[in-house]
């Protein structure tokens, strides 16, 4: 009875003793050159709002290899569930007939807010192929109100598109609980109040795959640095 | 004979409906290379819209233009052909016309009591009933067209209803999933390859109702020395390019873009690594455009058995152009020609599709240029089925007249 109930206390305190995971994510070798969407530039209303031809934002890299929208994704904390209920909405915008963010992550059953900022018509699609996951797919006015979806199955890297303009899409990666972060410009990342204790940490971009390793939280958080390989 | 007499109108609008279903084709073939097929989620609606009554400024706006020409053309092709219908089944079709049309037109006007979400196809159906309803009422009394004709008319009829049917399933069940695959791949595929046959039917009409055709008769000389056009050949390709065709829809409508990016190699090699990590490979290596899903090692493996089919395809038409170059028909031998021509012309384009990066405008040339193929394999096959070319030294036309 004493063993049960100083384990008890052991886990209670333990989740009470919980700190930020740092990191960042870096690419070794050269990225394969990005293309121009030159369908964008020659669309009658999208080519107006932008100067010059965009390009794809496959591999965002930095001078020093420092790769962006790569998900960081913590595995295994004890009693981790999802709070997308309760989380603030994820927002979308579609601006300058790009999606933006390209990347991002949401918990399931977290509100993904879908803006339309352009001065025309969009449709948002989204193709989830985990089982029993249904997809979403409304045509967006210019002008109307936002549209509000949610993912209820966790799955890497669900794809968001617009039917209407073929070369806007995103992705969406969704976990079930909430220790997870998507690398900024700088390929840095920060995943806050994670339990103590030793985790697998995982890491994935869209195109130069996936690493992870063990990594240890304490009362003052942990760090962790990745390199993915370019292809 | 009365029954064998040519109708110059009726071989003109035949022709016509025929263009219109290359055209029809080639707007498809534009909507799936633009991956702009879900840019009206909805059907036979647009955008909550009555299909005909879609404000220009959503009709213009990206993908939607091909998407919605490609529905408002189809709607005109399937209005054709029910007059090509009438016409060739002479007065004999006005009954069914009136009993199809009057159900469709019930049938259409109940649907819509099912629930709301039957309105918009019910509507759908009652125009259809009223346009087929139309053509069983007009006043003519033609005879009906000679020979097959009218059978072929009426399956046109059924055709381009079904046609129309799969069209808007592609749409409406794009998000179900059957046996682990999305109902609106497997629907578009259905719904290219039907294309191509009904596509195949019309030019057949326009064919029969050709003074060629009509006028040159039937040879049942069952004395004459055996010719020599290659019929087991030619059906045989023509069977080879229609399969050809289908790998090439699966291609098309997994929406995965180009599974090998380059040619005559293929990722570097003439025969690709299928494996696993060379797949993830080329996922990572390659910067779409556009929203490709990635690309798998099936898919891999079904365009280098295109590309193989199109090897097997050309030696084919070339031993049949070898073959037909001996009869003594110049007709044949020009088809023989021009079919070899466009099956190498085929084959550039597919090339072409590949350098271009499977640009919109040159995939759909090379949808067109097999519909064409297939066309002409067929009309040369119904050609050496029905006239009895035999060989001779001479470069003189000794098919015979049944007459």
């Amino acid at each position: 009875m004493k063993k049960v109930i100083a384990l008890v206390v052991m886990g209670f305190t333990a989740s009470l003793i919980a700190g930020d995971l740092t990191g960042t994510v870096t690419l070794k070798g050269t990225a394969p050159a990005e293309k121009e969407i030159t369908p964008l530039k020659e669309d009658a209303t999208c080519g107006k709002l932008v100067s010059g031809t965009p390009k794809t934002t496959h591999y965002v890299v930095g001078a020093k290899g420092e790769l962006a929208n790569c998900v960081v994704i913590i595995k295994g904390v004890p009693g981790a569930k999802s709070t997308g209920a309760s989380a603030a909405p994820i927002v979308v915008d579609q601006k300058a007939c790009i999606y933006n963010p390209h990347i991002f992550a949401a918990q399931t059953g977290q509100k993904i807010t879908v803006k339309n900022s352009d001065p025309v018509m969009h449709n948002v699609h989204t193709s989830p192929t985990a089982a029993g996951a249904s997809e979403f797919n409304t045509a967006q006015m210019q002008g109307a109100p936002d549209l509000s979806l949610t993912l209820d199955k966790p799955e890497s890297f669900v794809k968001f598109k617009c039917d209407v303009h073929p070369w806007m899409f995103a992705y969406c990666t969704v976990v079930d609980h909430p220790y997870f972060a998507v690398t900024d410009k700088d390929g840095k990342f920060t995943i806050k109040n994670v339990p103590a204790g030793k985790y697998t940490v995982e890491v994935a971009h869209r195109k130069a795959g996936t690493t992870s390793q063990e990594v240890e939280i304490k009362a003052d958080g942990g760090k962790a640095e990745f390199t993915l390989e370019a292809k | 004979m009365q029954e064998n007499r040519f109708n110059p109108w009726l071989h003109r609008y035949a022709v016509l409906v025929a263009l219109c279903a290359l055209g029809l084709i080639a707007i498809g073939g534009l909507v799936t290379s633009h991956g702009v097929g879900m840019a009206v989620p909805d059907w036979p609606t647009s955008f909550g819209y009555n299909m005909f009554a879609l404000p220009f400024s959503l009709w213009l706006t990206g993908g939607v233009f091909h998407e919605h020409t490609h529905r408002q053309w189809a709607s005109i092709v399937g209005v054709l052909v029910v007059i090509l219908m009438r016409w060739v089944g002479g007065r004999k079709a006005c009954k069914p016309l009136l009993i199809i049309g009057g159900v469709e037109l019930l049938v259409g006007f109940a649907l819509p009591l099912l629930g709301a979400e039957w309105k918009g196809g019910g509507y759908f159906l009652s125009g259809i009933g009223g346009v087929v309803l139309l053509a069983g009422i007009v006043w003519a009394r033609n005879d009906p067209a000679p020979g097959n004709l009218p059978k072929l008319g009426w399956s046109a009829f059924w055709l381009v209803q079904l046609q129309g049917l799969l069209g808007g399933l592609r749409v409406v069940l794009d998000a179900h999933v059957f046996a682990g695959t999305k109902l609106g791949v497997v629907f578009g595929i259905f719904h290219g390859c039907l294309g191509q046959l009904f596509f195949v039917l019309l030019c057949i009409i326009a064919l029969m109702t050709s003074r060629w055709w009509l006028e040159r008769g039937v040879s049942k000389d069952e004395s004459a020395v055996p010719d020599a056009t290659p019929r087991g050949l030619l059906i045989a390709t023509t069977a080879l390019i229609f399969l050809q065709l289908i790998l090439g829809a699966t291609m098309r409508h997994q929406h995965a873009g180009l599974a090998i990016w380059d040619f005559p190699r293929a990722h570097g090699q003439w025969w690709p690594d299928m494996s696993d990590a060379a797949i993830q490979q080329y996922n990572a290596t390659r910067s779409e455009v556009v929203a490709a899903d990635p690309i798998t090692a099936a898919q891999v493996g079904l365009q280098m058995v295109h590309r193989v089919g199109a090897v097997l395809i050309f030696s084919a038409v070339a031993v049949c152009f070898m073959r037909l170059r001996r009869s003594a028909d110049v007709v044949l031998r020009r088809l023989g020609l021009g079919w070899l021509l466009l099956v190498l012309a085929q084959a550039g384009l597919g090339a072409w599709t590949i350098w271009s990066n499977k640009a919109a405008d040159v995939a759909t040339l090379h949808v067109v240029g097999g519909a064409l193929s297939l066309v002409l394999g067929f009309l040369i096959s119904i050609i050496a089925l029905r006239f009895n070319f035999r060989c001779c030294t001479g470069g003189q036309n000794l098919a015979s007249n049944a007459a």
